[in-house]
């Protein structure tokens, strides 16, 4: 597609120009990518080098010119060993790094804030803004050991190691980790983020062109890191719509327990579709409670918010033990899984309940009145978690939306 | 040619280039500030644990919070300990001054009582948290806490095992320059320890029982 | 099909009396098998020779048990030596393996060897190569540089260059017995987490950084003290020559990093040791704070590896352009700027952590603002030069590459330095063609001109330029050819620690980056044959003046050698560059009038607390409780014995100097007829 802007030929000539030497050996993504993202990204390296070449080649051109001049076979040149100082030149050299670091850092604060990768996107391509009913297509990104889930809530689907996109349209992508950190990076399409267990970032970009790309993890995650790969596929909005249509189809789907068992480490994994997904499976596995009997992360914040569960809390380990002591998915601790449940043993839960609905009151009074609670009534919907007899049913799927 | 002139005498015109006299530098004339930066340094990694306190002390992971574990009663008394024995130190080192030793033998001996009460009764702390199954391996408020204190635990242990090896040292050498420069090395250590201990009082458990 | 492929220690029911050690635990693999054949018959070999010419007696009264600062500064370039061979081995396999695994080749590392391979690249080369070389230098330099007889605590000089060779013993051994981290060398949980690298790799990465962290620590301690406290009458803080300057800084940043070093290593060792929750994913734990902490040491020890460098840029410059340091004040400012600036950039190595656009573009506007200085420095030899009459020895060779190198170094630094750039560029070999191009082109280039320049100092001749230069232009070359191919790799949107590769359209650059490692590669050797050379015909390069450069600064007024007490009067100093001024001043050295002088004593303390540092490392590592236990305790006793020794001093007589003297005078008269 045409990308009136300077700056992106810029970024061409200058990768044309490495062509230069090795024909058709250098495919620069990084300057010259798909995505409209990665592309102010590629233009700010572009403009921020440029910036820098203005004092970076006096510098190198004075070290030669004067290397070379004040030789000391060269008793035509002036010698002054005693000169030391010079107010005016001290003044410059000073000054003109300063001045070059006030411009680039401008750029740097204005393009951060524009490009913070938190921020939903405010055009797809130079000159097209993204209008307020244009809802983006969510992503939900797994960095697993070692491979890619993602999962698409809009379509209802989820795949390993493939990631299918419509061009021209804003992704939203969510993402988390497994086990380690990782980092979610597609070159041709946006600069990376980390992938981390327990927590959740953010990206947003879009791609511009139809194609067949490459992303992997930037982050290295242990011995299955370099095969850490999956394919980028930007496709017509059409084409995204078969794409996900026939995804529906596919033989597997995604539940807890699938994913339990996808989870395990595994290198080379082949492309992999799900017909469904089971819903909030994102929300348990950045809560790191996609097993069952496992206390989900933001119920454990929520207790911790209001002073912890008291000595009580002392006996409720076994469902907070993610991967203390070895790595989930790495040996048989199917035996572990459904004992130790202690939190949710009535008698005990409820005495914990109950010293936390007393700290919400001492908090209220505290707060003032008039105000509203905070946080009672989303301790009762804590009870409504599900307990590991449903659990194991396991049998709500999302049907395709 | 080197034996022609030696350098410009002192006290003429020209500059010194040689100092004739041998400047003594006495043995030990930079431990004390070599010490400083020391325990500068070791202030440091109590500010790392700090910091890992204040990161981590909220994070109970549906645990026992301060309020449930700590008792101010217990630690009051260890404070009054560690205080104690610091003004005892200063005793001590009053004693040096006045260069009798057997004072400041006797008084260092007190610090080191004082000292070991304070750590008795941390371990029984401990012990008692550790019992009733608030380990360190609970929760990351409670790695915070332990290892946090802990340090600060095994500073003293090692100032106690300083101070009675410094006891043993005076009862041989008396107060020489090197005997009396560790002394005041350790009523750095000792002192610095108590400025520490302020700082946990304060910072985990009276900010924890608020 | 490597993921289960991990020595099975660890899997393995430990044992009372051996911990997790087992025959398991020594190597099965072919490459290190004859590596470690080839290291027992090279150590069996050096033993005999040693014993052969009935060494020993002489190597451990007059090196290892030394308090002399300039024979420990000695000892810890050849630590830096030796471990720089062993880095640069794991950097040739590396690019071997990334040039061969393309099109469905695995190449000839598994991911059990290569994820260790570039883990002890990484720290083996900062922490047993980079900071040996530097601290050795400092060691060497500064008293000489201050008018100083020695540093300020000579006991725990000797303790702290054993306490770092013990932490390099440790990484050795990893080699053999057992495994070294594979965590990349930083070692980020959750990945170095217990549940993660259950085997002993990390806790070797642990323990060998520990013991040698005491040491850096302690150095760091000594060598500000020193500074502070021993100059010449006469020396204020402004005629400070200008390596002692950036030594003074380097020194404050290792006492002001460090300690967060050890203790974030710390925690990490209770979270695997002990079960804690740091840094875990469960209880309450945060991995965050682990990279916070550690790049909070991280980034201040860049600059604590460049700065005493920066130093040696200026000292050579001006020496060999035969003119004053131009724009001294400024230096000395940009200096101090750098040292505190270095503290809140820290974030800039994890823009991609999802911090807001706020806190970032604060750090990579903090971070560009560091390149104000060191832009101010770099003109400010540039100036130097200016109107000089530059004498192009090998220090100035290596001085002019540098500046060439650094500046295209830190101009891509600096671009990583804005977080959307970073965005696309973080991991990728860009940053590593970037780190490589200053650390290299900074750290690498600094003391090699320092080696050249200081050599004479140290041993009384000159190395071999013939050869000296042959290295440089094996090495100049040989480090852009290495390296641009990464630069463009990085553009391509390669990311680092990749073992295997799909695009074959890459191969190409890696095959240059190899030809390029094999140049750098030859300059090793030739740099390797320039001393061996220079050692031989050490007759004909010896260097009588004490001054072969016509220096400027006070190492260069003593002999070379200089005697055990480097002066023998103390100087007083009254301009900046003391000797220059000393020898416009025509001031000749007093031919008698010595005293008696005053001498600390060698001990045995040192090398053998380290000897008990390591075997109690090594316990732990194998989790051996009692050895452990056992050693720790000898460790304490050890050092409450040696406090029980009050002698630690003696006199060395005024006649014993005046002989000394003599012979200098003798020599220098020699030479000046």
């Amino acid at each position: 597609m045409e990308r009136p802007l300077s700056r992106a030929r810029l970024g061409r000539w200058i990768a044309t120009a490495c062509l230069l030497p090795l024909l058709g050996g250098c495919n620069m993504v990084v300057l010259d990518p798909a995505g409209d993202v990665a592309q102010q990204q590629g233009n700010l390296v572009v403009v921020s080098t440029l910036l820098m070449l203005i004092i970076i080649v006096p510098v190198m051109a004075l070290t030669g010119w004067f290397a070379w001049k004040y030789r000391a076979a060269n008793t035509q040149a002036t010698y002054k060993p005693d000169w030391d100082h010079s107010t005016q030149l001290e003044l410059l050299i000073w000054a003109v790094p300063l001045l070059i670091i006030i411009c680039l850092g401008a750029v740097t604060w204005v393009g951060t804030h524009l490009l913070d990768p938190y921020r939903p996107l405010a055009r797809t391509a130079p000159g097209q803004p993204v209008g307020a009913e244009v809802e983006p297509l969510e992503v939900q990104v797994v960095a697993l050991d070692w491979k890619w889930l993602f999962i698409y809530p809009e379509q209802g689907v989820a795949t390993v190691n493939e990631l299918a996109v419509p061009e021209g349209r804003p992704l939203r992508f969510r993402i988390s980790s497994s086990s380690v950190m990782n980092s979610f990076y597609v070159p041709a399409m946006a600069g990376q983020i980390y992938a981390m267990p327990g927590m959740e970032t953010k990206l947003h970009a879009v791609f511009n062109e139809t194609g067949n790309y490459e992303g992997f993890s930037a982050n290295y995650s242990g011995a299955g890191f370099s095969n850490m790969r999956f394919a980028v596929r930007s496709m017509t909005a059409e084409g995204f719509e078969r794409w996900a249509a026939k995804t529906r189809t596919a033989q597997a789907t995604l539940d807890r327990a699938a994913y339990l068992k996808l989870e395990r480490p595994s290198e080379k994994v082949p492309v992999r579709r799900f017909a469904s997904v089971e819903t909030g499976l994102f929300d348990r596995i950045v809560n790191l409670c996609a097993e069952p009997g496992k206390m989900c992360m933001h119920d454990m914040m929520a207790i911790d918010a209001r002073g912890g569960m008291g000595r009580a809390g002392l006996y409720n380990v076994r469902q907070l033990s993610y991967d203390k002591f070895a790595a989930r998915g790495t040996g048989d601790t199917a035996s572990d899984r459904y004992i130790a449940e202690n939190c949710t043993n009535p008698e005990l839960l409820g005495a914990s309940l109950a010293r936390i609905e007393d700290r919400v009151i001492d908090l209220a009074t505290l707060t003032g009145a008039g105000l509203a609670r905070p946080g009672g009534p989303a301790f009762r919907t804590r009870s409504n978690t599900p307990k590991p007899a449903e659990l194991s049913q396991a049998g709500n799927m999302d049907p395709a939306s | 040619m080197s034996s022609a002139t030696t350098t410009i005498a002192a006290g003429s015109e020209a500059p010194v280039y040689y100092e004739i006299d041998e400047h003594p530098h006495p043995e030990g004339h930079s431990t004390l500030l070599g010490f400083w930066i020391y325990l500068m340094s070791d202030c440091l990694i109590f500010a790392i644990l700090f910091a890992c306190y204040a990161v981590l002390g909220g994070n109970l992971a549906a645990g026992p919070g301060p309020k449930d574990l700590f008792d101010l009663n217990l630690i009051a008394l260890n404070t009054a300990m560690l205080l104690f024995s610091s003004i005892t130190y200063g005793f001590a080192m009053i004693a040096m001054q006045n260069k009798n030793l057997r004072h400041t033998q006797m008084w260092l001996a007190v610090t080191g009582l004082f000292g070991a009460a304070f750590l008795a009764i941390e371990l029984y702390e401990f012990s008692h948290l550790i019992h009733i199954g608030a380990t360190p391996q609970r929760s990351a408020f409670l790695s915070a806490f332990f290892t946090l204190v802990g340090t600060h635990g095994l500073h003293v242990t090692f100032g106690l095992v300083w101070l009675v090896t410094l006891i043993v040292q005076l009862g041989r050498h008396g107060l020489n320059p090197a005997n009396q420069r560790r002394v005041a090395c350790l009523s750095l250590f000792w002192h610095f320890l108590d400025v520490i201990w302020i700082g946990v009082f304060t910072f985990v458990y009276l900010m924890g029982m608020l | 099909m490597t993921a289960n492929a991990v020595v099975s220690t660890s899997a393995a029911e430990p044992s009372l009396l051996l911990g997790k050690l087992s025959w398991n635990s020594l190597p099965h693999d072919p490459i290190v098998l004859s590596t470690m054949v080839v290291v027992i018959i090279g150590g069996i070999g050096l033993f005999a020779l040693v014993t052969r010419y009935k060494l020993w007696g002489y190597l451990w009264k007059e090196w290892f048990t030394t308090v002399d600062h300039k024979k420990i500064g000695i000892m810890y370039m050849i630590l830096g030596l030796v471990m720089f061979l062993r880095g640069f081995a794991d950097a040739i396999m590396m690019r071997l393996q990334q040039v061969m695994a393309f099109g469905g080749s695995e190449g000839y590392l598994n991911s059990h060897h290569y994820d260790q391979i570039f883990t002890a690249h990484g720290v083996i080369m900062i922490f047993f190569v980079a900071m040996p070389f530097i601290t050795g230098l400092m060691n060497y330099v500064v008293p000489l540089q201050i008018g100083a007889r020695d540093v300020s605590f000579p006991f725990l000089n000797n303790f702290s260059f054993w306490m770092t060779t013990s932490g390099a013993v440790l990484t050795m051994a990893s080699l053999f017995v057992g495994e070294f981290a594979a965590t990349g060398w930083l070692a980020y949980p959750p990945l170095s987490g217990i549940s993660y690298s259950p085997s002993v790799g990390v806790d070797y990465y642990i323990w060998a950084l520990q013991i040698a962290g005491v040491g850096t620590t302690l150095s760091g301690i000594n060598l500000i003290v020193t500074i502070l406290k021993m100059r010449a009458p006469g020396m204020g803080l402004m005629k400070m020559p200008i390596f002692t300057w950036t030594s003074l800084c380097a020194n404050i940043l290792i006492v002001a990093s460090f300690p967060v070093l050890t203790a974030v290593l710390a925690l990490l060792t209770l979270d695997r040791y002990v079960g804690t929750n740091f840094f875990t994913n469960d209880f309450g734990g945060s991995s965050m704070m682990y990279v916070n902490l550690i790049w909070i040491w991280g980034h201040p020890e860049v600059y604590i590896l460049i700065l005493p460098l920066f130093g040696v840029f200026s000292e050579v410059t001006s020496t060999f352009s035969g003119k004053k340091l131009f724009g001294y004040t400024s230096m000395v400012y940009a200096t101090v700027v750098i040292t505190i600036l270095s503290y809140v950039v820290w974030l800039h190595h994890f823009f991609t952590m999802g911090s807001g656009a706020s806190v970032n573009s604060f750090f990579g506007i903090t971070t560009m603002v560091i390149s104000i200085p060191t832009g101010a420095k770099l003109f400010n030899w540039l100036f130097t030069m200016y109107r000089g009459r530059i004498r192009y020895e090998l220090p100035m060779m290596w001085t002019v590459a540098f500046m060439l190198t650094f500046t295209i170094g830190g101009m891509t630094g600096v671009l990583l330095a804005v977080p959307p750039a970073d965005f696309v560029l973080h991991n990728s070999l860009f940053l590593i063609a970037h780190f490589h191009n200053v650390i290299i082109g900074g750290v690498l280039f600094g003391i090699f001109a320092a080696i050249n320049y200081w050599w004479p100092k140290a041993f009384g001749f000159k190395l071999n330029q013939f050869w000296g230069k042959v290295s440089f232009w094996c090495w100049v070359p040989g480090f852009w050819v290495a390296f641009a191919p990464l630069y463009v790799l990085g553009l391509m949107g390669v990311t680092r620690r990749m073992r295997v590769f799909d695009d074959p359209s890459l191969q190409i650059w890696f095959a240059i980056a190899a030809v390029g490692a094999f140049m750098i590669a030859a300059g090793i050797a030739a740099m390797l044959i320039q001393f061996a050379v220079s050692i031989w015909k050490r007759e004909e390069l010896a260097e009588t003046t004490g001054d072969p450069w016509n220096g400027r600064t006070l190492e260069w007024a003593t002999s070379s050698p200089p005697a055990d007490y480097n002066f023998a009067f103390t100087p007083r100093i009254h301009a900046l560059d003391a000797w220059y001024d000393m020898k416009a001043a025509g001031v000749e050295h007093p031919a008698d009038g010595y005293k008696d002088i005053h001498m600390p004593s060698n001990t045995g303390a040192g090398i053998i607390l380290a000897g008990i540092s390591t075997v109690c490392g090594f316990a732990l590592v194998w989790h051996i409780w009692w050895l452990a236990g056992a050693s720790f305790a000898t460790l304490i006793a050890t050092a409450i014995i040696h406090t029980f020794n009050y002698k630690r001093d003696f006199h060395i007589p005024a006649a014993e100097v005046a002989a000394t003297e003599a012979k200098r005078a003798r020599l220098l008269a020699s030479a000046g007829a």
